[in-house]
């Protein structure tokens, strides 16, 4: 008998081993955990992942550069026995790459790349959807119909944003218009500042932007006027003004993988999930906003969901007014990725 | 319009005068100091900090202008007393500025201040009301800079000063105290350094966030060669440097078709076409740059 009970208990243990595998996870990041954007979301995502039973460890390494750093923090991370890594910025895709070649029997996961390999994957999200709702408040709220757009950088990530805010203003407002100014920086409150407040003096009354910091949301807030953030929920920052914000919301693809690497059912592919999965969102919205406009937003979160609304869909035109999209085309994951023009609506410049 | 540009570029460029006024002071001494970046966010952090705790601006700048002095002083003891290099001790700095006030400026990151408010006094004149209806920081930076301007050429201890960043030698001989001349250099620029750091935590963006100076104390050190270390011509250059960043953000907003790299580009190429002027001229009177800066003064050393 008590042979039975341990053999009983010995098969357990080994199926316990194989069937929901502990894990210890490592996560890398780019900014600081405390920076309130986007490294702040994805140590949100962490401590949800952290509650998993069979997640025994959880660790961050905060503030590495992207290049030769980013490889020698992933390779420690690896050989003090991670075996599930997230690296959470463009730049470590291919020390990602590297280091996993190495160390083949941990799993690694690259967030905003391109790259697989046999034990790495890659995710992102779909953040133009929440952009596009975004879109269709600001439309709504705006009495000048002028939008002011404080941007980063004119790569795809950016753009496609842009053009989903517009598209989304312009579905139900086709008169307004989408200034953007280039900062040309992801972090400098200062200029943010500056280009805040110049779009707020050629007559914007409503601003939104794709910064890491909240120096936008202070300029509207500043002039009375109504602001839409982004990565986190930043209404502290302008209490009156703030109307929403697109958000990610990590914790849910983080929970998803480990699990699967947990069971032993991961596969290397690249994820790109949207609202349907709840990986990005809208923040609360604000009391201010009417309510047939929340309505509005609410009947067009279940279009995109279903699938019924995929956004970028022909005819489109670009800002000069040439047709890019024809007719009921649907532009391709691959199209969007690589995004270089602005629809109809912006008024701004990207050089090619 | 116009007025708007006057605007922009005197709040964009405040913060950089002060860092310039500061970093001037240091030189006309003889140190050269590239803890700058590292000095800002120190005064940027300290000022927030002390402003968020007792609720008053008062405070914030006073603590800002201490705190920044006395880790200044750290750069100043290492390269007077113990002799140490100037650049690595400046480049130390800077990474230690840059790296406590990340740290110790965590819990600060989302909090709310109540921002330095402009003052109100003229209505819609031209040219007179942007320049008239800024915030009080900005006026004293013109204050402290006329007040630099005398101490400097008008007093003895000024003379000293320059003495001693000119001829530590000769200014040994006549009895000036080399290494507290430079000390004292150092603590008080860093000190006005640090309100520049303040101005932007506490009146330009009244909001921390690590690294907040973003490269701003850069274009300090490189205003002091720029305004040839006067700093009446460092209102120039600080007012040009932030008015051109500033300014070709509205220039989008208003929808130019100038790339933005080459608007961004301009202070750089503004500021390659004085030196080119300047060494043009080739008038060694002109020429502003104490003789002795950079090097560690040691009585024992042979001239």
């Amino acid at each position: 008998m008590l042979k039975k009970i341990l053999f009983l208990m010995v098969f357990l243990f080994t199926f316990n081993l194989l069937y929901a595998k502990d894990l210890n996870v490592g996560f890398v990041y780019v900014g600081p955990v405390g920076d309130g954007g986007w490294t702040y979301a994805h140590d949100l995502g962490r401590q949800e992942m952290a509650k998993l039973p069979f997640v025994k460890k959880t660790q961050y390494i905060e503030s590495v550069p992207e290049g030769a750093d980013a490889t020698r923090v992933i390779t420690n991370l690896a050989q003090k026995g991670y075996n599930l890594i997230f690296t959470t910025s463009f730049g470590y895709m291919d020390p990602t790459i590297e280091v996993a070649k190495k160390f083949k029997n941990v799993v690694f996961m690259h967030c905003s790349g391109y790259k697989t390999a046999d034990n790495v994957g890659n995710y992102f999200g779909r953040m133009y959807q929440a952009r596009y709702l975004s879109g269709i408040i600001a439309g709504s709220m705006t009495k000048s119909n002028i939008i002011g757009y404080v941007a980063a950088h004119p790569i795809p990530e950016v753009i496609r944003g842009i053009n989903a805010f517009t598209l989304g203003v312009r579905s139900v407002n086709p008169k307004a218009v989408v200034k953007v100014v280039w900062t040309n920086t992801w972090f400098d409150p200062a200029t943010e500042r500056n280009a805040a407040d110049s779009l707020l003096d050629v007559g914007a009354d409503l601003l939104t932007m794709h910064q890491d910091t909240p120096a936008t949301l202070q300029a509207a807030e500043k002039r009375g006027k109504f602001v839409i953030g982004y990565n986190s929920d930043m209404r502290k920052y302008a209490p009156n003004g703030f109307l929403t914000a697109p958000v990610w919301n990590w914790g849910v693809l983080y929970k998803e993988i480990a699990t699967q690497v947990s069971n032993g059912t991961w596969k290397p592919s690249s994820i790109w999930w949207g609202l349907d999965k709840g990986i990005i969102d809208l923040a609360p919205l604000s009391p201010k906003i009417p309510s047939e406009i929340v309505k509005k937003v609410e009947l067009e979160k279940r279009d995109i969901i279903s699938g019924k609304n995929k956004i970028f869909v022909g005819p489109l035109k670009d800002n000069s007014g040439k047709i890019v999209v024809p007719a009921r085309k649907v532009m391709s994951d691959q199209e969007l990725l690589s995004m270089n023009f602005f629809v109809e609506g912006v008024q701004g410049t990207i050089k090619k | 319009m116009l007025d708007i540009i006057i605007d922009t570029t005197i709040r964009a460029g405040t913060p950089i005068l002060y860092a310039t006024i500061g970093a001037i002071i240091m030189e006309k001494s003889g140190i050269i100091n590239l803890g700058i970046e590292g000095l800002m966010l120190i005064g940027a952090l300290s000022g927030f900090y002390f402003t968020f705790i007792t609720n008053s601006l008062l405070i914030g700048f006073l603590a800002a202008i201490l705190l920044s002095a006395a880790a200044g002083s750290i750069h100043g003891i290492l390269t007077t007393y113990l002799k140490a290099n100037q650049i690595v001790s400046g480049l130390a700095l800077t990474m230690f500025g840059t790296g406590i006030t990340a740290m110790l400026g965590k819990s600060m990151v989302g909090e709310n201040i109540r921002g330095l408010e402009r003052i109100n006094t003229v209505k819609d004149i031209p040219f007179l009301s942007p320049v008239l209806n800024q915030d009080i920081m900005v006026y004293i930076s013109i204050l402290l800079l006329l007040l630099i301007h005398f101490f400097l050429y008008r007093t003895t201890i000024g003379l000293n000063l320059r003495t001693v960043g000119e001829n530590p030698y000769a200014a040994d001989n006549a009895g000036i105290n080399v290494h507290l001349y430079r000390l004292f250099a150092v603590v008080i620029g860093s000190g006005i350094v640090g309100l520049g750091g303040a101005y932007l935590s506490l009146v330009y963006t009244p909001l921390w966030i690590e690294n907040m100076s973003a490269g701003r104390g850069w274009i300090a050190v490189a205003l002091v060669i720029f305004s040839n270390w006067d700093v009446r011509k460092a209102l120039i250059g600080s007012y040009l440097f932030g008015g051109i960043a500033a300014n070709q953000l509205r220039l989008q907003a208003m929808g130019t078709n100038i790339p933005v790299q080459i608007l961004q580009s301009l202070p750089y190429l503004f500021t390659i076409l004085v030196l080119i002027i300047s060494s043009l001229k080739n008038d060694s009177t002109k020429q502003n740059q104490p003789e002795s800066l950079g090097n560690p003064y040691d009585r024992e050393d042979r001239v």
